[in-house]
């Protein structure tokens, strides 16, 4: 909120005139989009088959994560002024993510994502949709339309829906947008990390088959008015959904909630902690063929005391997303799964020190970090940079439909395609004229 | 007296006589009463004769009990209690069908319920694409509600809501301008017709559609040194008179004096506008019959005829008669035969719903459903919102047809299809079922703990006693507002008796398919 230089979304013209094209070669425009047509890689490979979204929902900091500034002194980088090596040459992160640090060959950095709004809902709109506000539309978010183009219309015949959300949803805009909610994402609710994770209405403490068997019978003898008009065509797609839930209560799909069979070592690696279960049960959820599941970690919106919030969550963060990566690498999973992690925004470079803030960040949509993995992403790599204090893009300036438009490329879906809507609507599936061809 | 000859002589051709059923010939089902519908008033004179004319034969009346469930869920949005059901179940005054149907529009709970559903097409609701901000949604709010409450003449209603200006906070009306995705003269020329005319933009002409335009090209906002406070006024008008355009093709001059939106205003809330009191009549029609005499109720365009005009065009005069009286409408309807039907067809006529040939089911409202829940259970409801408090404090046990934000949700609503309030298209309230919200109901333990920790069940268990059979009516009463048959008694006495079955248990699990009936989950 502090900033209001950057009101609007970086435009192509404002881009030139930063001078920010072609600073590495790369461009915006025609130009690339010209390339792309030539020789996109993307095309030879087989599409990645899931993504695992681990969603920083308040805005995660950039510069206490993943681009440090320790030059810019202590206005800037507060106590963390001393970033730590990874197994690439040359990036370094925050001291307090010394596992992530062993895995960075396995991921690339994109330190100059932009969009210059500092409101969250806006903000969370834009990273999801990769789509400007305002033309009196609500577009899907990306897991909507991977459910979309890989669930049930194109071959997914899970019983867990195929867009998942652990543990409960965000909440800043309705993220089936217009496709209307076939293509809401399922919330499990509870809390992987509890004993028994009770996901509503999959697991229900407490019930046996054997009684879940006797009250439907029940429910049938006793359902009078379904009987005395049967054929109303309301109550048979009723009974349609009905049929297709005790499938799932009384089959097997459920039994990928349950962790007790993972190792407790595996899960202690993970982190024992909401987030970290949740990354394992996103794991557990590619492995029987989800194609989207989202992470929501909340908590980030550090207005006040920044970092002590940051020495409880860097942490848990570093746990759970660098233990994802080696598991998924290890299971061979990796190559076919995109790991995402993002926020709305990241959060003020210059450290607000007075009361009330002691020592906070405000909101940030200037320059910000993204990070990606897997599924055809390269690792190792660091995309765009950001200026010496992290306040504004010094290069190759990345918008959400850019990094959008490149995951649903992996994915085999044509961000230049159409994308069907109830509203008959002539739409593209992603407009962006950028790729982050550079890690594909 | 005189209805009645009339309704006797529209039907002497229409019906089967093979079909009439007498007073007491009904197949034993508790939902329809012994005979079709009586005319009650015009409306039903109205849509008789149009089931005449297609010769469809209208449904049998509702029976006592599916009337006071309907009406109350209806009207307030509520359930009935069981001693609300039990006392008029055994009331014998003939008209207290009457009587009910006046009581309940009196009700707090009539004030809630249609404050929701304004909030859903005034679009009230913090976050993106609306971003109203707590503050304002609390003002807007409680302006819309209080109106209700009032029973603000609708015209007056619709005039305050377009001709106002000033700050957010201070002059609640003017958030109508801010709830709108878009500032643009066509952003808000959209959203009048649609909320106002019960048109979609794109259905009217281009020329149209800019004159239109014309009336809200001064609209302006500008932000004050309080925190997301915005005023709203207008921007100084062109030198000179200038001429406009009516969406009915009339012309008018503005001079530059005047607001641009009390000249639309005025021209909208004449008498004889037609698109006003069509717009309203039909679309309160749609929410107590379910569908609108033009579907869908807010695509009011030339192609899209009503399937009744006379109906329609009775209704627009009786509001216009009221001087925009709502409730009017809303008693005409409520006490018509044709409401009063039910739910069970007896016509194969394709037509027959869309003709209002009986009271067609519709999954009860999100924010209704879980009341209903949590009334049965004794709880209240986990709301969560984006929006850290203060602004967004919601006292425990507070019923969700009272929540003011749409940005204020939970993971029941959003799972039910409460709607968006992106657009205020009537058709962002999906009420379709899906196999999530089917998986909640069958096994949750959201359900599963309303009803094992139900303080009603257990104090009703408690007080029957030893008396299995009076148990097991009271259940039907709280969960299904009705006693049950005699053979649904005989099977759950059964159920109680089975092998191994213990009281407790029996008891769970009756009213644990009882709320998963279809009785339970739809309006019928």
């Amino acid at each position: 909120m502090s900033n209001q230089k950057h009101i609007y979304v970086i435009t192509r013209r404002e881009a030139l005139k930063l001078g920010l094209l072609g600073a590495t070669g790369l461009t915006f425009g025609k130009y690339a989009r010209g390339e792309d047509a030539n020789s996109s890689p993307a095309n030879k490979r087989t599409p990645a088959k899931a993504v695992i979204e681990l969603w920083m929902s308040g805005g995660p900091t950039h510069l206490d994560t993943f681009d440090p500034k320790p030059q810019a002194g202590n206005d800037y980088c507060g106590p963390f002024k001393n970033p730590i090596a990874t197994n690439v040459e040359g990036i370094q992160i925050c001291e307090l993510l010394p596992l992530l640090a062993k895995q960075a060959d396995k991921y690339s950095i994109i330190r100059s994502m932009t969009h210059g709004i500092n409101a969250h809902e806006t903000a969370t709109y834009i990273m999801k949709t990769g789509r400007k506000p305002g033309d009196n539309l609500v577009f899907p978010g990306m897991g909507a339309v991977v459910s979309l183009f890989k669930g049930y219309e194109h071959g997914y015949k899970g019983l867990i829906p195929p867009y998942i959300v652990l543990t409960a949803t965000e909440g800043r805009f309705s993220e089936e947008g217009f496709l209307g909610p076939r293509y809401k994402p399922f919330a499990t609710g509870g809390d992987p990390s509890q004993k028994r994770f009770v996901v509503s209405g999959v697991v229900a403490e407490g019930v046996s088959d054997a009684r879940q068997k006797s009250r439907r019978e029940l429910l049938g003898s006793l359902d009078s008015l379904g009987k005395a008009m049967p054929a109303n065509p309301q109550f048979e797609q009723l009974n349609r959904c009905e049929e297709k839930a005790y499938n799932l209560i009384l089959g097997d799909g459920g039994k990928v909630f349950d962790m007790s069979n993972e190792k407790d070592e595996l899960r202690d690696k993970y982190g024992r902690n909401k987030f970290g279960q949740s990354c394992l049960m996103a794991r557990r959820l590619v492995e029987i063929g989800v194609p989207y599941i989202t992470v929501n970690d909340g908590g980030w919106d550090t207005h006040k005391q920044h970092f002590e919030a940051m020495r409880r969550k860097l942490p848990e963060l570093d746990k759970g997303f660098a233990t994802l990566l080696q598991d998924l690498s290890d299971r061979g999973l990796l190559e076919s799964t995109i790991v995402v992690w993002a926020g709305e925004f990241g959060r003020t470079p210059k450290i607000l020190w007075e009361s009330p803030w002691n020592g906070g960040r405000g909101h940030y949509g200037n320059c910000f970090s993204a990070v990606v993995a897997g599924g055809g992403f390269k690792g190792g790599h660091v995309v765009g940079a950001s200026d010496d204090k992290g306040e504004e893009v010094a290069q190759r300036p990345v918008l959400a439909a850019d990094l959008i438009g490149s995951m649903y490329e992996l994915l085999g879906i044509d961000p230049d395609g159409p994308l069907p809507n109830p509203k008959g609507l002539n739409l593209q599936v992603m407009p962006s004229n950028g790729r982050l061809k550079e890690i594909m | 007296m005189n209805l009645l000859l009339v309704f006797a002589v529209i039907f002497a051709g229409a019906i089967d006589s093979n079909s009439l059923i007498g007073p007491q010939g009904i197949s034993g089902n508790p939902f329809e009463g012994p005979a079709f519908v009586t005319p009650q008033n015009k409306i039903d004179e109205l849509v008789l004769a149009g089931l005449k004319r297609s010769g469809i034969q209208p449904a049998n009346i509702c029976s006592d009990a599916v009337f006071v469930r309907r009406v109350y869920l209806d009207v307030i949005g509520t359930l009935p209690t069981p001693k609300e059901t039990s006392e008029f179940l055994q009331d014998q005054n003939p008209s207290k069908r009457i009587a009910l149907i006046n009581r309940l529009l009196e009700r707090e709970e009539f004030t809630d319920y249609w404050t929701l559903k304004w909030c859903d097409l005034l679009r009230v609701k913090s976050e993106f694409p609306i971003n109203l901000w707590p503050n304002a949604v609390q003002a807007y709010y409680r302006w819309i509600r209080d109106s209700l409450r009032m029973n603000m003449p609708y015209d007056q209603f619709a005039s305050e809501l377009l001709t106002s200006s000033g700050s957010n906070f201070r002059e609640p009306q003017v958030n109508f301008y801010r709830a709108i995705q878009g500032r643009q003269p066509s952003d808000i020329a959209r959203t009048v017709a649609l909320t106002f005319m019960g048109t979609r933009y794109e259905s009217l002409p281009q020329s149209t559609r800019a004159n239109m335009e014309v009336f809200f090209s001064q609209v302006a906002y500008k932000k004050t040194a309080e925190w997301k406070e915005e005023i709203v006024y207008l921007n100084p008008a062109p030198a000179g008179p200038r001429e406009a355009v009516f969406p009915d093709g009339r012309k008018v001059q503005i001079r530059p004096e005047d607001d641009p939106r009390c000249v639309f205003a005025d021209w909208l809330t004449e008498p004889n506008n037609q698109w006003f009191a069509r717009n309203i009549t039909n679309r309160v029609w749609a929410w107590l019959m379910g569908r609108g005499i033009i579907n869908e109720s807010d695509d009011i365009r030339l192609d899209n005829p009503p399937v009744n005009p006379e109906l329609l065009a009775f209704l627009e005069k009786e509001l216009v008669k009221s001087k925009y009286n709502l409730k009017t409408i809303y008693r005409l309807i409520l006490n018509s035969g044709t409401y009063q039907q039910s739910s069970i067809s007896r016509s194969n006529n394709p037509q027959s719903e869309a003709m209002f040939a009986c009271y067609p089911v519709r999954r009860l409202d999100a924010e209704v459903l879980i009341d209903a829940l949590n009334q049965i259970g004794g709880t209240g409801e986990n709301y969560t919102s984006n929006i850290p408090e203060p602004f967004t404090f919601i006292p425990e046990g507070q019923r969700t047809i009272k929540l003011e934000d749409g940005s204020i949700t939970s993971a029941f609503l959003e799972m039910f299809g409460r709607p968006a309030r992106d657009t205020g298209l009537e058709s962002e309230r999906n009420n379709q079922p899906s196999d999530s919200q089917r998986l909640y109901l069958l096994n949750s333990n959201d359900i599963k703990n309303k009803i094992e920790r139900s303080p009603i069940l257990r104090q009703q268990a408690e007080a029957a006693k030893g008396n299995r059979t009076e148990l097991i009516k009271n259940i039907y009463l709280t969960i299904l507002s009705r006693y049950p048959t005699k053979s649904e008694s005989d099977t759950a006495e059964k159920y109680f008796q089975g092998e191994g079955m213990t009281r407790k248990a029996a008891i769970e699990d009756l009213a644990w398919a009882l709320i998963n009936t279809k009785e339970f989950l739809y309006r019928h």
